[in-house]
């Protein structure tokens, strides 16, 4: 019984976080380009240092 | 330096690959006033933020010589609200699947034995994540039923809401009395499995309808505007004013309606008014907005803007026309009609029939509940959406855009197609007809003038030549006469591409659909152009009239032009057609009981498309035609048509064959729960596999397309 007290609090926060991290890189955009995410591994070279403004 | 930040979209319709994102990405990083760029290779689109300094204009130009065409993108409200949809059901349904997940484990050591305090405490921990769950993720069901139950109709989310709450409550009363059963497990993977549909329908017709945005030429989204001191500005078209004066370069589209100033060149006006014939302006003359200035620089002062422009007009005569479509029941609300009374009655009598019975108030409610869940429309709310999710992702790789969701149960009823002639028979585009017939040498000059103009007859020759293998020759010093055409010097020699008149040819009485070409101390030679029909025209009205379907081309353009074509395709047709008459005939079409297909491209087609039952535009139409639209095919063919219509009819078949194999499944667990025997384990087994049943026969419409 104690063994559950402490597992089931633990299972839930790791779905919740679970969750939390879902809805926060939804409403970030990261499912916003599925096609451009696949395809921009592709892409060579480092990305252009810019310089500092 | 003006440091104030602006943002704008661009839609890249030929971005394919990792190659285009860097290309651009990195290329317009390096134009001055640039602050970020990102493509977003799903919509093919870019999205700048930039300095003020840099207008509309000069961003379309960084990217043409990126190589790549760009047209701005003007937001619309409706899109913005169907992506946030979307990610509404998609939050919905990430809040759901974990709802269900956690439940369904501890349902799980319930069913497997767990009793006395420990099931106690699963059911309020259960009871704590599912009403959360449901207040959240059921929001959209309960919204559309509240929606219809307030007009006084019923549709599919009035059973599955009531099964919802009331499986919900009862669970919770279980909870607190310390009763055996409690049906958290089922109310939330109900949820979920239902939200999963409606998300992938939704997130289907997203992607259909940027893909259609993405091929949108906007017609004419602004213009270049001369003030009086000389200077000039790029101007959205709702900011353009009256009395502006309007620079149109050959090539570009008419911004807004008004009278020419300056300069003579030739219109298309085939997107607008379906006349595939050009025409000549000189000063003095009308312009309507959209029309294709063709063959020379024109100012235009500007007469018309907003509610008085002739494209507005015809706005409102489609926005009349489509009320009548907004009327139509989806099948699955339909059904509803019949079903949710049906179970409802069910489960009021199974509470009364064990009353009668004598057993308590609480184990008959307990019964009725449970056969309320038994019943819920789990399979029946999946059986259209996956359906349609499934032929409408076979049908976008056939180059198919299915834009509207009730677009396929629409299409399979179809009786009668009416076909636009210029741009939906025909490719909309003057082609040289026959083979050029030239020397090699001359193939060569006249491809090098060709590629000088953006005259549509010159870029048709120019691509004909370039099929055929030839190489341009160098030439020096070549200009374009406006209104005449091109002139340069070859190895000493004059040499011209035109006017057959100006080139020194006659004999030929249509001007406008012919050129000739000259060259100092030869005969001039003359190229024909017509507009020709579409590949497989002929094969796709034949498959159509196979169906059983009546085929009628319903014209803008003059007897003479739609006679041949008609004579051709075999087909009856009616030529000189107003917008309003092509209105009025589809709506006597339906007056007479046909479901009319409307398939056209122009701006006069607009009224009709909206009118018909269901409305097919290619993707070269005007961006009025693929709005009214609910399906757009891409390429040149004319097949997509028979194999929509073939598909539609199989999507509804199936959807009947899953209708038929959810409700056989109830008819079979119904027995059960009205005898009191469904337990929450049987209710969960029972739901799922009726859902898996349904989801694996839609699956098989994956190969709908072919």
């Amino acid at each position: 019984m104690t063994g559950i007290a402490l597992l089931i609090p633990v299972a839930l926060l790791l779905g919740l976080g679970g969750l939390a991290a879902f809805l926060w890189s939804l409403s970030d955009g990261q499912f916003d380009d599925l096609e451009g995410a696949a395809e921009r591994i592709l892409i060579d070279g480092e990305a252009k240092e810019r310089e500092p403004d | 330096m003006n440091m104030a930040v602006a943002r704008s979209e661009f839609s890249l319709p030929g971005i394919r690959c990792a190659g285009c994102i860097s290309k651009i990405e990195d290329g317009l990083a390096d134009v001055p006033g640039v602050r970020a760029a990102r493509v977003n290779l799903t919509a093919k689109r870019v999205a700048i933020e930039h300095g003020e300094e840099l207008d509309t204009l000069a961003l379309k130009d960084a990217i043409s010589a990126l190589g790549f065409a760009a047209e701005p993108v003007l937001m619309s409200g409706a899109d913005a609200a169907n992506h946030a949809e979307s990610r509404r059901l998609l939050k919905a349904l990430g809040v759901a699947g974990f709802a269900a997940m956690n439940i369904m484990l501890l349902s799980v050591s319930i069913w497997s034995g767990a009793d006395g305090p420990t099931r106690q405490l699963f059911h309020w921990l259960s009871a704590l994540i599912a009403m959360p769950t449901v207040a959240y993720a059921g929001q959209p069901f309960f919204r559309s039923a509240w929606g219809a139950l307030r007009h006084g109709r019923t549709n599919m989310d009035v059973p599955i809401s009531i099964g919802v709450l009331l499986a919900t409550s009862l669970s919770l009363f279980e909870t607190i009395t310390g009763g055996a059963h409690a049906y958290f497990d089922g109310a939330v993977s109900l949820i979920f499995f239902l939200l999963a549909g409606r998300f992938l329908d939704s997130a289907m017709r997203d992607r259909a309808r940027d893909g259609a945005a993405a091929l949108l030429r906007q017609t004419a989204p602004g213009g270049t505007i001369e003030w009086p001191d000389g200077s000039t500005k790029w101007f959205a078209a709702s900011d353009i004013a009256i009395g502006m004066r309007l620079l149109v370069s050959a090539g570009e589209r008419f911004a807004a309606d008004g009278k020419v100033e300056t300069g003579t060149s030739e219109v298309d006006r085939s997107l607008v008014t379906g006349e595939s014939c050009a025409e000549p302006i000189t000063p003095g003359m009308a312009v309507i907005a959209g029309s294709l200035n063709m063959a020379g620089p024109v100012t235009v002062r500007v007469t018309a803007v907003g509610p008085d422009t002739a494209i507005a007009g015809m706005a409102r005569l489609m926005e009349a026309a489509g009320q009548g479509r907004s009327h139509y029941v989806r099948l699955a609300d339909r059904a509803a009609r019949y079903y949710a009374p049906a179970v409802h009655t069910l489960a009021a009598l199974s509470f009364v029939g064990w009353m009668i019975a004598g057993a308590g108030w609480h184990q008959a409610l307990l019964i009725a509940v449970a056969v309320l869940i038994i019943t819920c429309p789990c399979a029946l709310g999946l059986a259209v959406p996956v359906a349609q999710v499934v032929a409408s992702g076979a049908l976008m790789r056939r180059g198919l855009l299915v834009k509207d969701g009730s677009a396929l149960e629409r299409l399979a009823e179809v009786d009668r197609i009416c076909f636009d002639k210029t741009g939906t028979l025909t490719l909309g585009r003057s082609q040289l007809a026959g083979s050029p017939n030239l020397a090699a040498e001359d193939a060569s000059i006249v491809l090098a003038l060709a590629r000088g103009s953006r005259h549509p007859l010159s870029k048709a020759l120019g691509a004909a030549l370039e099929a055929a293998g030839t190489r341009p020759a160098v030439l020096q010093d070549v200009h374009e006469a406006p209104g005449f055409g091109l002139e340069g010097i070859y190895k000493g020699m004059r040499v011209r591409l035109g006017r057959p008149g100006w080139v020194g040819a006659s004999g030929f009485a249509d001007e406008a659909l012919s050129c000739g070409y000259g060259r100092n101390g030869h005969t001039a030679h003359l190229f024909c152009f017509a507009d020709q029909l579409r590949p497989d025209a002929e094969a796709a009205v034949a498959q159509v009239v196979c169906m059983g379907l009546r085929p009628v081309i319903l014209s803008g353009d003059c007897r003479e032009a739609v006679l041949p074509v008609a004579h051709r395709l075999g087909m009856t047709a009616r030529a000189d057609m107003r917008p309003e008459a092509k209105l009025r005939a589809v709506q006597d079409y339906a007056a007479e009981g046909d479901r009319v297909l409307v398939i056209g491209d122009g701006l006069n087609d607009g009224p009709a498309l909206s009118a018909g039952h269901v409305s097919i535009a290619p993707s070269s139409a005007s961006d009025v035609g693929q709005n009214a639209a609910d399906i757009v095919f891409l390429g040149d063919s004319l097949l997509p048509v028979p194999i929509a219509i073939r598909a539609a009819q199989r999507t509804m078949r199936v959807v009947r064959q899953n209708f038929a194999l959810a409700i056989g499944y109830n008819a079979l667990a119904v027995p059960l729960a009205l005898a009191g025997r469904v337990t929450p384990l049987i209710a969960a087994i029972a739901m799922s596999t009726s859902s898996i049943l349904v989801v694996a026969n839609a699956l098989r419409l994956n190969r709908c397309a072919r």
